[in-house]
């Protein structure tokens, strides 16, 4: 059963189009990732979702709820942690959270208990009672999904969750992120420009320049590419590539001292080839494709570049157009 | 009463940050204790003897009014802090209407300055200016409608800015323009005609002269009746909390 379901939604500042027929579902329980360079997108469709942003046109909703015209049913059923902090420093965590309780309404017998429980989850039960100005951006992160979670929301948002934190601080916020769905029963919508990061998600969604450019697993996507690379050296390359070549049926490639050949699974391919070869093999590597390659595949560039370039022009004539006439 | 909820809790933050930060409080109370005795004490030696009252006690309504005016200004662009500093977010996206976040913040704004309020009215006894219970407490009446007032006013003022750099512009041109034609210094009578259009159009003006009716009961030093004034008070509120709304529906 899907829990977001987006149909031919699209939305354009003037003549610039920050998303166009973005159609996909996300299942309930499942963690969906989002990817694309910055100013692909993501943040706008996000936005969208979570009732900030009108879309120009196509429909929306979560939870069974019309993101367009059941904005306070939408509200109430998901949780955000949004790019930038949306804390109060100057309170303490405790605080934060109480006040997002009231915000959304949580009955007051069950308050304490699940701003408590949710601050242990997170491991900032000790640190409750500090002001949140004294907390490090891991630390602040942690503090956002908690409070996210404390309405028991049907989608917890995530956007960009990693982006300036360390590489420590990065891996322990996944280590709860992957544990959302079973713990807390949230489905897990999120985005990031982190093509590596994406690896624990069910289902991926990589969107470029507006529009949804591939949709699935990650291992489906990597498999659409044409599966894993496998580089070996040999004491004679030239004979080595013509017996795989009339052997195993496949197409080597000889490359910078090199046989390259791109199969299915690597994993079950490799011992074949070295027996086929026996000792004339000096050196094995196997490749898997990452979706890095993907993207690149996809769209010819690395996703590096377009962050630069066409990601940036674009937020800033977003940004200029909402100055101009307003949010909608 | 999601909505209720959401008015309480955006009072009780404000109240708590006010609470917490006393230099804050200090300075908030500063100002006014200065202009009183320093600005005040200064000009007694000048203008008393011809207004048949000391200088210090025309101005006490004015400070009065000054306290609000800064009070509520102050506590309604913390609006702006919160849109750079991210938690306005985090308010927009709860399940409550603009509207409620727009009540709560002129609610907060309104009774931080009526606590300020309540400070500065300590002070009334050591300028020789004796207050009966009744007094007191149509001043806070006034100063709770004033600062209502005011906030909705701030409210809008930062639905049109983005960030705190805008701070020197607000004061300079709306907050200090806004004190010093409210009849708070010197009465507004004898200023060139435009400047006393701009004053009959400032809400400060009629604040102030309904607390100088509360605290100086003096006809002489009044320029509208009590009615005009309460009333312009409360159509300019709900005037400006209107506006507030549909700015805030509109532009953040």
């Amino acid at each position: 059963m899907p829990v977001i379901k987006i149909n031919n939604l699209s939305k354009s500042y003037g003549e610039i189009h920050a998303v166009r027929n973005v159609s996909l579902e996300v299942a309930k329980g499942s963690i969906f990732g989002f990817l694309g360079p910055n100013g692909a997108g993501k943040t706008t469709t996000i936005n969208i979702l979570c009732t900030l942003l009108k879309p120009t046109s196509g429909t929306a909703s979560i939870a069974g709820y019309d993101c367009n015209t059941e904005s306070s049913g939408v509200r109430n059923h998901i949780g955000i942690v949004f790019q930038d902090t949306t804390l109060d420093k100057d309170l303490t965590a405790y605080e934060n959270l109480l006040f997002h309780a009231y915000l959304y309404s949580v009955k007051r017998k069950d308050r304490k208990k699940k701003i408590e429980d949710s601050l242990e989850f997170v491991g900032l039960y000790e640190r409750r009672h500090d002001l949140v100005k004294k907390f490090s951006g891991g630390m602040k992160r942690r503090l956002e999904v908690a409070r996210g979670l404390i309405h028991d929301p049907e989608v917890l948002f995530l956007d960009e969750p990693t982006l300036g934190l360390d590489p420590q601080s990065r891996s322990n916020l996944w280590e709860f992120i992957t544990k959302l769905p079973e713990k807390q029963g949230v489905t897990v919508f999120m985005t990031t420009h982190y093509m590596e990061e994406a690896e624990v998600c069910d289902q991926i969604a990589i969107i470029d320049r507006g529009s949804i450019i591939a949709q699935g697993t990650p291992n489906e996507l990597k498999k659409s590419i044409g599966g894993d690379i496998i580089y070996i050296k040999t004491s004679d390359n030239e004979k080595a590539a013509s017996d795989i070549e009339k052997l195993l049926n496949l197409k080597p490639t000889i490359k910078n001292g090199e046989i390259y050949v791109t199969v299915e699974r690597g994993d079950t391919c490799l011992p074949e080839l070295i027996r086929t070869l026996g000792e004339s093999v000096l050196s094995v590597r196997l490749q898997r494709p990452t979706l890095n390659d993907v993207f690149l595949q996809l769209t010819g560039k690395q996703i590096r570049d377009v962050e630069i370039s066409a990601g940036a022009t674009l937020k800033e004539n977003v940004r200029s157009h909402r100055r101009k006439f307003g949010r909608d | 009463m999601a909505e209720i909820n959401a008015v309480y809790v955006l009072i009780a933050r404000d109240l708590k940050k006010f609470v917490r930060e006393k230099s804050r409080l200090l300075s908030t109370l500063a100002r006014p204790v200065i202009w009183l005795f320093l600005v005040g004490g200064g000009m007694s030696r000048l203008v008393s003897d011809s207004m048949g009252m000391p200088y210090i006690q025309f101005i006490f309504p004015g400070i009065l009014g000054m306290t609000i005016l800064f009070g509520s200004i102050f506590s309604s662009i913390s609006i702006i802090w919160d849109k750079e500093f991210g938690l306005m977010k985090e308010i927009l996206v709860a399940p409550v209407s603009r509207f409620s976040i727009v009540i709560g913040k002129a609610l907060s704004g309104s009774l931080i300055s009526l606590l300020q309020a309540t400070m500065i009215l300590l002070i009334s006894p050591i300028i020789g200016i004796d207050l009966g219970l009744q007094q007191i407490i149509y001043a806070l009446a006034v100063s709770f409608l004033l600062a209502f007032c005011i906030s909705s006013l701030g409210i809008i003022i930062a639905t049109f800015f983005e960030s705190f750099e805008s701070f020197s512009a607000i004061m300079n041109f709306i907050v200090m323009p806004m004190f010093f034609l409210s009849g708070a210094m010197y009465p507004v009578q004898k200023l060139p005609d435009i400047l006393k259009g701009v004053s009959k159009v400032n809400p400060l003006t009629y604040g102030v002269d309904a607390l100088k009716h509360a605290l100086l009961q003096d006809s002489r030093f009044t320029d509208f009746s009590i009615a005009m004034d309460i009333g312009v008070l409360i159509a300019a509120s709900i005037i400006f909390v209107s506006i507030a709304g549909y700015l805030f529906t509109k532009r953040i």
